[in-house]
């Protein structure tokens, strides 16, 4: 096991038994699925996910508002809200590829939400801060204990909204709302119309739009959270899943033995924890490379490094 | 018990809340007493006041420069204590004291409010509005590790509190601004949510993923910035958070 893959307990490739969960998820359903469960189980008692905007607008009480215009139509925007049902977990479902800064509802959620056990979906770097914010709680007073499930997915960078409309709606010359999908997968950003049309880019087109702060990023398969889970490694419709704390082989054992799940060996699928290895190491690398090109960015002058 | 370390607990211009904050241990205090701190003196919560020698104290509030008394308790303070401990925002970075102009009864000429480190030399912070009970809880025990505990422990506790020492070093001012200048200027925000979870006046918002705030409700805690895992983050000791949170959770029992 290589440290580019984090500490975890158990691998495996895997998907949702619940076909609904299937039909609006991106990938095996993994997260929608596990967290059905859990609130189902009594194991957490509302989740923090990536809403829409249209979903924060019909239901403001769920969502961190922020100053916005709501009325104004903005498809695929995320909205971090606080789901307390299957039924709002479904319509969240599904990747967004834009910032969604969803630890912001971390403290809230046992607040005004009255959340005593929280789920929370995030990037890596999200679970970092979740993890920074149970051992240096500086605002956090009381949240770390009520973190009860941190899902992290596989990231290689992000958008911010406005790149997702340049690719979509210029490089992809497609309208924003008439977007059912969009997936990164081999090698290409895909974005999948309604009416079924499928237009690729190729990942070289899209490196420009990302966010700038992923470039220091040093995790790509979330070694922080309690249950990593993402498309690469697995077969269409399928998700890798890594197992890592003791709270998650908890909950992935329960979610197991009530049949949750459909798995197969990792060693068995293709193509498998190689590609997954291959593509950590190439966003490790690449990541270290922005880190030390920025020790020496200017004329004696460096850029912060955050990471001591 | 003679294995406990020595701590005391200087009280300037702070609201108690730091104060309340640590009592909001419960019983993870009564532990801490128990087992691991003799606290040497405080106001409020022990019956001695007067500094004494100590291992490690912790001062609460910023020092007000027109009162001889404060600046010379916390000087005092300095000379008795091998580590001094900044606890809460007015002490680290003058935070809601930062905006004071004087002319509050009864004292109304004390209007010069400055954090504890622009007067003496502050080895670690605990910056927050109050800070919570959970972060004192976790710098006291590794306090006492770094102390008492075997050379492992004395690497961990090290390793813990070295960006706490770092942000004493760091400065004696905060604002909402650091995460302009220090994060987002700096090519290095990805939009987690920290700050704006951190912040206690509610004045940090997320616009398109990224930090906004309204300037005028930041009190200059801290929070905001000292949250941020962009802000400062380690991996050997994060990565170990669950051995840390059990180790913690383990010496309160």
């Amino acid at each position: 096991m290589g440290a580019e893959l984090g500490n975890y307990k158990s691998c495996v490739s895997a998907r949702s038994t619940d076909k609904e969960i299937l039909r609006h998820a991106q990938d095996g359903g993994i997260v929608t699925q596990l967290f059905g469960f859990a609130l189902d189980e009594g194991i957490i008692d509302g989740a923090i996910v990536a809403a829409t905007k249209e979903f924060a607008h019909k239901h403001p009480e769920k969502a961190m508002m922020d100053n916005s215009n709501m009325e104004f139509h903005e498809p695929w925007r995320p909205i971090p809200v606080v789901v307390t049902t299957k039924a709002d977990m479904l319509a969240a479902a599904g990747t967004k590829y834009n910032i969604s800064p969803n630890v912001s509802l971390i403290k809230e959620a046992t607040r005004s939400f009255g959340l005593d056990k929280v789920g929370i979906v995030g990037t890596p770097c999200q679970m970092q801060a979740v993890r920074k914010g149970q051992l240096y709680p500086i605002g956090l007073r009381d949240v770390g204990s009520s973190i009860a499930l941190a899902v992290g997915i596989f990231c290689m960078e992000n958008f911010p909204y406005q790149s997702i409309i340049q690719l979509v709606e210029d490089h992809a010359a497609m309208k924003m709302e008439s977007v059912r999908k969009m997936e990164i997968g081999k090698g290409k950003f895909w974005v999948y119309g309604k009416r079924g049309q499928v237009v690729q880019l190729p990942l070289k087109v899209t490196h420009k739009y990302e966010q700038p702060g992923c470039h220091v990023c040093l995790d790509y398969v979330a070694n922080l959270a309690d249950v990593s889970t993402g498309s690469v490694g697995s077969p269409d419709g399928w998700s890798t899943v890594f197992v890592r704390s003791k709270i998650g082989d908890s909950v992935w054992g329960k979610a197991m033995a009530a049949g949750c799940f459909e798995t197969q060996p990792i060693e068995k699928v293709k193509p498998g924890l190689e590609l997954v290895t291959k593509l950590a190491n190439e966003k490790i690398t690449k990541n270290k490379k922005t880190l030390e090109e920025r020790a020496t960015f200017g004329v004696g002058k460096a850029l912060r490094n955050p990471y001591i | 018990m003679a294995d406990k370390i020595t701590v005391g607990y200087t009280h300037l211009s702070g609201c108690t809340g730091c104060t309340v904050a640590l009592a909001d241990n419960y019983a993870g205090l009564l532990t801490l007493l128990d087992k691991y701190v003799d606290l040497k003196y405080m106001p409020t919560l022990a019956d001695a006041r007067h500094i004494q020698k100590v291992d490690v104290s912790f001062v609460e509030g910023s020092c007000c420069i027109n009162d001889k008394l404060a600046v010379e308790e916390l000087k005092e303070t300095r000379e008795k204590s091998a580590v001094v401990v900044a606890l809460g925002g007015c002490a680290c970075y003058g935070n809601i004291t930062r905006f004071s102009r004087g002319g509050q009864q009864n004292q109304p000429a004390h209007e010069a409010y400055l954090p504890i480190g622009d007067v003496i030399k502050v080895d670690v912070y605990i910056p927050g509005c109050a800070p919570t009970p959970q972060m004192i809880r976790n710098v006291a025990v590794m306090a006492y590790l770094l102390l008492k505990g075997t050379k492992e422990q004395k690497d961990l506790a090290t390793a813990f509190l070295k960006p706490l020492m770092m942000a004493a070093q760091k400065g004696t001012t905060a604002c909402f601004c650091d995460l302009m200048t220090e994060v987002i200027n700096q090519g290095l925000c990805m939009g987690c949510g920290s700050c704006a979870a951190a912040c206690p006046v509610r004045a940090i918002t997320h616009e398109y993923g990224k930090p906004q705030g309204v300037r005028d409700l930041c009190i200059k805690c801290g929070a905001c910035y000292n949250q941020c895992p962009r802000s400062w983050f380690s991996f050997d000791v994060v990565s170990n958070y669950e051995a840390i949170n059990e180790a913690i959770m383990a010496a309160l029992q």
